[in-house]
């Protein structure tokens, strides 16, 4: 009897490539669905369009590169970029201004270098970049939390807002959007204000913004989840919480009325969906333990940074896309050390 | 971590790094007694079953030979002899197939069994082991044709000659391979084979403490050896904890010891020495009662058998006798695998006859072991450099290996890989990661064979330029002197000038010469000290590299 031959191992691998991207999905859905609960169906208009525009974009490419088209839309990669590009960005972003962030992380960041696997950069982050630094009023300008909203928008005047690139009629953009936490926590201080006299508006919960701490609770248990489930292990956002509090309490100590404490910091802006899902994004990361803990640290760090005293109120896109740049370099210096390399003979 | 060995000690366990938590499926070839396979009508005995020299036949077609006769050997350091498994007539010396990956042919004493098993005069029994020359017993195992059971298939006599003191004998039933159960049945039916053999090894090589190291799933065989062992025998038995791979030899030295096999080196230099549980078996049978290694146990198992057990088989049956003593295939048999999941390989044919170093058949149904589907990029996610147990990076190791860029896979200690077989299996692309990391080995040893080479012949050049240039000064430095005889009237310039310049013009050349031969030299290499079987593969490489695919993309 004559039989096929395959390399071995000879086993069931029950991993795949598209079972890990759809992990990540599931672990983003708690907090997805606590932003549409705090900031409208915006986000998730946001989702659709990103996903069907990241898909279209990826099929586009593939079928001018000749390559197969429905096994590489299987893997599910651009979706995780189009989910986590669409709840990074404002729920009230012009459509267009989505399309083109897609465009550009689909297109340039990821297929023009390869495809999944070959991208040195998070393309999620650097579409949030390209679109944060071109056209910085819509990418920021946020709408309040449900629980503090004057103005609530019905489903129909958030999908014209969308689709139409305005406001609500009767209303300007001043009464619908307000500041996020980090940065209104930024614009008191550069006024001169004290933080317990900023803590006093209605605005805050107990770590961060009102609405934003829970949202950044439900990432949290999805990211606890992914390290349970072991898609991702837990080097990299512990790091991260390490670099960026360890610095957040230096700070503190040193005068806790002009900096918040470090627990305000982990549980505003991109922090945790950072930590957990962008961080650990593991093309572009690094990939040995000991160079996953100095990336870690190093975007912890740069985060408070950036936040502190750089120009932008949030820093979690450009923090990741300077230690995707480093990554290569800290991996080969990090090299574990190989079995019967070491001393341990004798 | 601690355990309580048999002698009631505790003694501390190591981990290695890594390591994959298998379904074992085990159970299924461990529900009925072990049974002989009956004697087929041909035997298959291929000349080369262990690492080293191929053995030369001793027979020739034609000749009856008897159970246990020597039947080809050779003078070679690096070699186990074989012997007649049972009686009958040589009927040739043929091309057959082997058990090889490649599936290639190799050349077989081919055995037509007269039924009669009629055995020739075997060595006298040695049964008092521990008052004989050692040599004696070095002798013996040799001459028994045993080597290593485990599948290394290293010749054992070898290993019995460490040439440095040895402290600890390690004994490895540890059958860590998903499905094979046959070192476990060794050790529940032949307690006292195994025990036995392994007080033989310990008087041989002088060990002060000997360790077998058994996983726990396999809770039987652990009290079955410890009720055999008497109370003055220096054998602990440890239970380790169930990880695949802790039966890799450098593995299970780690747990037991803690300590590391130095990377190219050998476990003797750390005063330890390693052998499997059915080598110990096989070492007392020849010691003890002067039987040569002529059959051994093997796994038959996989949802494409009938019946899944373990038998007693004849060497040099063939793996369709085998399949149907075990009641046939069911139809769901979707491959034949020799050797576990893990580390074995496909054969391509069921005319392949069990060798010394087969331990289990496994025809498993396309549920058991699906057909590997396409691969996918890597994404870099680690998890094959968290899985395994020597530490590598092999993502980093397959970038590299894909681009062909051999000195940069050797960088990442290519050489260091046991190709257990972790990285592919966790790899959510479905790389076939060790396959590409054999495809690196086999293209080193080749280039570097092939640097050898170029190296010679560059040397041979160098010299013949520089004697060319040599000849060629010498031819000028006659022209010159005999310008000078010519018009040795006018002044001359004296005559050790011409000298001179041939000289100088000699020194320049071989300056020239050794230069370049001090550029040239490189540090040792990959294909120095090959062991004969990795020559083997290296010469196998040679002659089938067109049909080596290895690199489809």
């Amino acid at each position: 009897m004559q039989f096929q031959t395959f390399s071995s191992p000879h086993t069931d691998r029950s991993s795949s490539v598209d079972k890990v991207m759809l992990q990540v999905i599931l672990a983003l859905l708690p907090g997805v669905l606590a932003m549409t609960w705090y900031f409208g169906p915006g986000v998730l208009i946001n989702i659709v369009i990103a996903t069907l525009s990241a898909v279209a974009f990826e099929a586009l490419v593939l079928k001018l590169r000749k390559r197969p088209v429905m096994p590489t839309l299987h893997d599910l990669s651009a979706v995780v970029t189009a989910i986590l590009f669409a709840i990074a960005v404002p729920p009230l972003l012009p459509w267009w201004l989505t399309v083109i962030g897609m465009a550009f992380a689909i297109i340039m960041v990821k297929q023009l270098y390869g495809g999944l696997g070959y991208n040195p950069f998070n393309p999620a982050m650097a579409a949030y970049v390209l679109l944060l630094i071109s056209w910085p009023i819509p990418m920021t300008s946020w709408l309040p939390p449900a629980v503090l909203s004057t103005n609530p928008l019905d489903f129909m005047q958030i999908v014209s807002a969308i689709f139409t690139s305005s406001p609500p009629t009767g209303l300007e953009w001043d009464a619908i959007t307000m500041a996020t936490p980090l940065d209104g926590m930024r614009t008191n201080l550069d006024q001169g204000q004290m933080i317990s006299e900023i803590f006093q508006s209605p605005v805050w919960g107990d770590f961060g913004g009102l609405g934003w701490e829970w949202v950044g609770n439900w990432f949290l248990m999805g990211g606890l989840w992914l390290i349970y489930k072991r898609t991702i292990t837990w080097h990299i956002p512990l790091a991260f919480f390490a670099g960026l509090t360890g610095l957040a309490m230096i700070t503190f100590l040193f005068d806790p009325e002009s900096y918040p404490f470090a627990l305000f910091h982990v549980f505003s802006g991109g922090a945790i969906l950072g930590a957990f899902f962008i961080a650990t994004d593991p093309v572009t990361a690094c990939t040995t333990k000991k160079g996953q803990l100095i990336y870690g640290v190093a975007i912890g760090m740069l985060v408070y940074i950036i936040r502190t005293w750089g120009g932008y109120p949030d820093a979690v896109a450009f923090a990741v896309l300077l230690l995707n740049m480093a990554a290569p370099t800290i991996d080969y210096y990090t090299q574990p050390q190989v079995f019967g390399h070491g001393d341990n003979h004798g | 971590m601690y355990v309580e060995s048999s002698k009631g000690k505790m003694r501390r366990l190591w981990g290695f790094h890594g390591g994959l938590h298998l379904p074992d499926n085990k159970r299924q070839s461990l529900q009925t007694d072990v049974t002989s396979a009956t004697m087929p009508a041909l035997l298959i005995l291929p000349l080369r079953q262990h690492i080293g020299e191929a053995a030369i036949p001793l027979v020739k077609p034609g000749d009856r030979v008897l159970k246990g006769e020597k039947i080809a050997d050779n003078t070679a350091p690096v070699c186990a002899p074989i012997h007649a498994p049972t009686s009958g007539i040589i009927r040739g010396i043929k091309e057959y197939p082997i058990p090889h990956p490649s599936g290639m042919n190799g050349p077989a004493i081919v055995l037509e069994v007269d039924g009669k098993e009629e055995w020739t005069d075997l060595p006298a029994p040695i049964k008092d082991f521990q008052n004989v020359d050692k040599s004696l017993l070095l002798q013996r195992v040799r001459e028994a044709g045993i080597v290593g059971l485990g599948g290394a298939t290293f010749p054992a006599a070898i290993k019995l000659k460490p040439g440095k003191a040895i402290k600890t004998l390690i004994i490895n039933g540890a059958e860590c391979e998903p499905f094979i159960t046959c070192d476990d049945r060794l050790m529940q039916d032949a307690p006292d084979r195994v025990l036995n053999g392994v007080r033989i090894l310990q008087h041989i090589l002088g060990a002060e403490e000997c360790l077998i190291g058994i996983e726990d799933n396999k809770p039987d065989a652990i009290s079955i050896l410890r009720s055999h062992l008497t109370d003055d025998d220096p054998i602990e038995i440890v239970r380790i904890p169930t990880l695949y791979p802790s039966g890799g030899e450098k593995q299970l030295i780690q747990i037991l010891t803690g300590r590391e096999v130095p990377s190219g080196g050998f476990p003797a230099q750390l005063g330890v020495i390693c052998h499997n549980v059915a080598t110990a078996a096989a070492i007392a049978d020849a010691v003890l009662e002067g039987r040569p290694l002529i059959s051994r146990l093997v796994t038959l198992t996989g949802e494409g058998l009938a019946n899944p057990c373990n038998m007693e088989v004849p060497l040099g049956i063939t793996a369709a006798d085998l399949i149907e003593q075990a009641g046939g295939y069911t139809g769901k048999s979707s491959q034949l695998i020799m050797g576990g999941p893990m580390m074995g390989f496909n054969l391509s044919t069921d005319q392949v006859p069990v060798t010394k170093g087969s331990n289990c058949l496994l025809v498993p149904s396309e549920e058991e072991v699906p057909t590997a589907g396409p691969a996918l990029a890597c994404i870099r996610c680690g998890r094959c450099a968290e899985v395994c147990p020597v530490n590598l990076l092999p993502q980093q190791m397959y970038w590299y290996s894909r681009a062909r860029e051999l000195e940069k896979v050797q960088d990442y200690n290519l050489f260091d890989c046991i190709e257990c077989g972790c990285c592919s299996h966790v790899c959510p692309s479905h790389i076939p990661l060790v396959h590409y990391f054999r495809f690196a080995k086999t293209e080193s040893w080749a280039k570097e064979k092939e640097q050898k080479t170029a190296d010679h012949a560059k040397k041979r050049h160098d010299f013949r330029v520089a004697r060319l240039e040599r000849l060629d000064a010498e031819r000028k430095a006659r022209l010159r002197k005999k310008k000078e005889d010519i018009g040795k009237k006018k002044p001359v310039k004296p005559a050790a000038k011409g000298e001179d310049a041939k000289k100088a013009a000699i020194e320049a050349a071989m300056k020239r010469a050794a230069a370049k031969k001090a550029a040239r030299q490189s540090p040792p290499k990959n294909t120095d000290n090959l062991t004969p079987a990795q020559q083997k593969q290296v010469d196998a490489v040679d002659k089938h590299r067109a049909e080596t695919t290895a690199d489809q993309e």
